[in-house]
């Protein structure tokens, strides 16, 4: 009795004297969600592998599942028993895990690090908190990549988006998204419709419709991908000739193996990559997350990862700090969608419009496929 | 010839047949077992016990199945007519729109628009309300945004109340005058008592409170028992939510408070002044809507609501079928939203053109395999079972390696001169690339019950039906075919079962035109979300394999399917 009383109050003091949460009532073990591949890798590198050294006692397990995080995470939590502790979504897919519940919503400026000048989180991220649960880590954009050789002679290189629709001075196959997002806005800017004016379009009948017309004319010569490694497959293959993907993955096509592929910025979407915390974790595991990500998402973690991926950090602070490629040595900053070259035409993922319309856009782009 | 005396049935005398008969005729009530039970009665209990003790062996099974299979699986497709959802979120608009007209096309009445300021307002604060809106989104685009929105609008109607209570007396906007207002004085002790560790009291309101603000109390019993519930925070110090003060404000503005003489009556005497005053600011629950979206003054929202109000719904069936709900009834989708029929039909249709392969292909190996010697037929049986043990994925994708414009078939076919090197065979990302994967992957399953059948056809009636004159042809056509037509029945109920539920070989390479239903199903489950839609066409998926194995059963007959032996 006597000891454990002497036990508590020691460590009570400890507590007070540490002013925070002490080592004891943190979780040893925590399990990350990502997506796998070169991205996981980059966060293991810049940010992962750095925690567990500084936390010996601390082991981190990976689970590949970020594609299907929404589904599973509300499986878990209807069956009462998350067992994930950070997960790693695209914005649309936060957005829907905090309307649904599934997610804990933060208060940024109190859980993430202040930038090195002092800014506040909040402001250092700025836009790019899209939604009360989410802890942005990456800008990444989907554009279009494609093949240096297959470019008839004497025809300047596909430059603009609407060399994609345009069969004539560019024929051959391309791959795009098995989804309507991202096709129906690229659809209606080269169909004449104004960026502005592109979700007021879309949000009519007619408007999809002129989408699906556009898309028509180069149905026959689309294949249509499901994961993001399959357009940069397909463009080693020389089965296409040119096709949608994230930048990264391209990155990886052009200056890691090498091909003959070549970016197309124009007319990017840009989109957002960050965790969520799952809702209802327990006291010591939400301690343990809660250290973990102010450590993954302070300014100069998030440069960092800008060395082994060409996404750019969702930091207005990490900017400046982006260096080389960890292996191949070469400068990062001008392969980021946000660079200012790459990025003179762009497109922000509207996530409202498609949180409202993807079910019913969804359904007329699979009938109009399957036709 | 014979005479009366000796045919058996004119003997008189004993004889076991007359005893028999006597015992018919006598009807002396039933024959008894030794312990004087009928004996019937025994037997019965005799074969219970028997059947008991079967059931108790075979129980650990029994149950097993039934909580790791069937429980999860009913589950699942319960989901398929599951809408509780909407009355649970919205019980007071749903119970105010009982009398609206669907039909109609006309924006509700303001009592709805009440009802559900009162049901948004706590959803909200429940975090319920976006779920709500994901919910209906599937049936009403943009149904999402609207609820997102008017969770957080919604404080805007209380403020206006709050603002003006609060310049009369601050107390209003206080936890404690809140709490001696509508508690019970017993909890209010209690509640002060607390330890902040134990079980909080529960929170009573006080006995003739809800007579005097009728509304008020409700909605601050909502407030004060979610504070202890869900935040554990004792309602003694938290100031309650707007909406409390939009319902005290309706309150007063219809009932006489001057006969109240409980704690802090002045303060509602005052406050009802407040109230009678022609300063006194007011806002309409539908403008306020209105504000927050002009959606909500639209019939779609109500119908949409209205539609989807009873707790078990035939929606999900409806849209998995092209159809849809509509205020007069189902009806069909638009022609550019219809899928589900034609991939339906497609499933099928290619299921079958699958089955056929398979047997085409497999049969002439499960004869060979049945009639070789016995060490060819095993080198034979290795090289049909090694893509048997080779990982799925790697299968399907090294077709997509041999199919693919740029793969190994096309190559070969240019550098023979049959095919031009601009002219490449489509061969993927279609159905034929379907077909010829998944005909490869599923082979086995049609090989292996037709061998071990064809196995068990006594080779001496085919040497009989020779020996008798009959041609090769004759022979196998008449006499082998016929005994292994249960192999072809076995094989071809486990390949067209399987390839009907197929999922990851058309998904990589079945392109747009070769993927099946159960493609849409796995879309639903982790993109879309909408569970119940892929309960659904997953239902409507067993029936039809249910069916068709009836169907099967009507014309083969089930016992003639062999797996062996």
């Amino acid at each position: 009795m006597k000891l454990s009383k002497t036990l508590l109050a020691t460590s009570a003091l400890t507590v007070a004297a540490a002013g925070a949460v002490t080592a004891q009532d943190m979780a040893d073990s925590m399990t990350l969600v990502s997506w796998g591949g070169a991205y996981q890798s980059s966060q293991q590198n810049a940010y992962v592998a750095p925690y567990l050294e500084m936390n010996p006692d601390v082991s981190a397990s990976w689970d590949e599942s970020s594609a299907e995080a929404v589904a599973k995470l509300r499986a878990m939590n209807e069956a009462g028993n998350v067992t994930w502790d950070l997960v790693d979504v695209v914005a649309s897919d936060a957005i829907r895990l905090c309307d649904e519940g599934l997610a804990m919503e933060v208060d940024h400026d109190e859980l993430l690090a202040p930038a090195p000048d002092g800014t506040e989180a909040s402001d250092d991220f700025g836009d790019l908190i899209v939604s009360d649960c989410f802890i942005p880590q990456i800008v990444y954009s989907t554009t279009f990549g494609y093949r240096t050789d297959m470019v008839p002679e004497g025809v300047e290189a596909p430059n603009d988006i609407c060399d994609v629709f345009d069969l004539e001075t560019y024929p051959g196959k391309r791959a795009l998204e098995q989804r309507p997002i991202n096709n129906m806005e690229w659809a209606l800017l080269c169909d004449g419709v104004a960026k502005e004016d592109v979700y007021d379009v879309l949000e009519t009948d007619e408007g999809q419709d002129q989408a699906l017309a556009k898309l028509d004319t180069i149905k026959d010569e689309v294949i249509w991908w499901s994961a993001g490694a399959d357009t940069p497959q397909l463009l080693a293959d020389g089965e296409i000739f040119m096709g949608s993907t994230y930048n990264g993955r391209l990155f990886s096509v052009i200056e890691e193996q090498d091909q003959p592929v070549a970016m197309m910025w124009d007319a990017q979407v840009f989109d957002l990559d960050g965790w969520i915390i799952p809702a209802g974790l327990p006291e010591d595991r939400l301690a343990r997350v809660k250290d973990f990500v102010r450590f993954a998402t302070d300014t100069q973690r998030l440069a960092d990862q800008a060395k082994y991926i060409s996404y750019g950090p969702a930091r207005e602070s990490s900017a400046p700090l982006v260096s080389t490629h960890a292996e191949l040595g070469i400068e990062m900053a001008p392969h980021m969608p946000t660079d200012p070259n790459n990025a003179e035409n762009t497109f922000l993922y509207n996530y409202e419009f498609w949180a409202d319309y993807r079910d019913d856009i969804d359904a007329k782009f699979q009938a109009w496929l399957a036709q | 010839m014979s005479d009366a005396a000796t045919e058996p049935d004119k003997i008189t005398g004993p004889t076991p047949d007359n005893a028999l008969r006597a015992a018919d005729k006598a009807d002396e009530g039933p024959v008894l077992a030794a312990d004087g039970t009928p004996l019937k009665r025994s037997l019965n209990r005799a074969l219970r016990a028997q059947k008991l003790r079967a059931l108790a062996l075979i129980a650990p099974l029994l149950i097993f199945v039934l909580v790791s299979f069937i429980a999860p699986i009913g589950d699942m497709l319960f989901r398929s007519v599951e809408n509780q959802i909407v009355s649970d979120t919205l019980p007071r608009t749903v119970r105010a729109l009982e009398t609206y007209d669907a039909t109609s096309e006309e924006v509700p009445g303001d009592e709805v628009f009440e009802a559900a300021y009162y049901d948004v307002f706590y959803a909200a604060e429940r975090k319920l309300h976006t779920r709500l809106g994901s919910r209906l989104n599937y049936e009403m685009t943009g149904a999402s945004s609207l609820f997102r929105k008017s969770g957080r609008g919604l404080d805007d109607i209380g403020e206006v109340y709050l603002d003006q209570f609060e310049d009369l007396d601050e107390n209003w906007d206080e936890a404690r005058p809140w709490a001696e207002l509508m508690g019970d004085p017993d909890w209010i002790a209690a509640q002060e008592a607390w330890d902040g560790e134990s079980n909080m009291p529960e929170f009573e309101l006080r006995a003739d409170i809800s007579e005097v603000l009728p509304r008020t109390a409700a909605s601050y019993e909502i407030f004060a028992r979610f504070m202890q519930d869900e935040e554990g925070d004792s309602p003694l110090e938290e100031e309650p939510w707007t909406v409390v003060h939009t319902a005290l404000y309706q309150d007063l503005s219809e009932r006489d408070v001057s006969g109240y003489s409980g704690p802090r009556a002045d303060m509602l005497r005052a406050a009802d002044e407040l109230v009678a005053s022609p300063d006194f600011e007011t806002v309409s629950f539908r403008d306020a809507f209105e504000e927050i979206d002009e959606d909500w003054v639209t019939p779609e929202i109500w119908q949409t609501i209205k539609m989807y109000s009873p707790a078990y719904t035939s929606g999900y069936f409806l849209n998995s079928v092209d159809m849809q709900k509509t205020p007069e009834g189902p009806a069909l989708r638009d022609e550019d939203e219809r899928i589900y029929g034609l991939l339906f039909q497609r499933t099928m249709f290619m299921s079958l053109v699958i089955t056929f392969s398979c047997i085409l292909l497999g049969y002439p190996i499960a004869y060979l395999l049945s009639n070789l010697p016995a060490s060819k037929a095993n080198l034979l049986m290795i090289l049909v079972l090694l893509p048997f043990w080779t990982s799925l994925l790697v299968r399907t994708s090294a077709w997509k390696v041999m199919l693919q414009q740029q793969g190994v078939i096309n190559d070969v076919l240019v550098w023979l001169g049959m095919v031009a090197d601009d002219g490449r065979l489509v061969m993927i990302n279609n159905q034929f690339g379907t077909i010829v994967a998944m005909t490869h992957i599923l082979l086995p399953f049609m090989i292996l019950p037709m061998y071990s059948v064809m196995s068990t056809i006594p080779p001496s009636y085919v040497r009989a039906a020779k020996s008798l004159g009959a041609t090769n042809w004759t022979t196998f056509w008449r006499v082998y075919f016929p005994q292994s037509v249960p192999g072809i029945g076995a094989g071809s109920i486990l390949v067209f079962i399987l390839s009907i539920g197929y999922y990851i070989t058309p998904e990589i390479v079945g392109g747009t035109s070769g993927i099946f239903i159960s493609n849409r199903i796995a879309y639903h489950i982790s993109s879309s979300l909408n569970w119940g839609l892929a309960a659904a066409l997953g239902s409507i998926l067993l029936v039809v394999v249910l069916l068709l194995y009836w169907a099967y059963d009507r014309i083969v007959g089930i016992d003639n399917v062999k797996l062996g032996g």
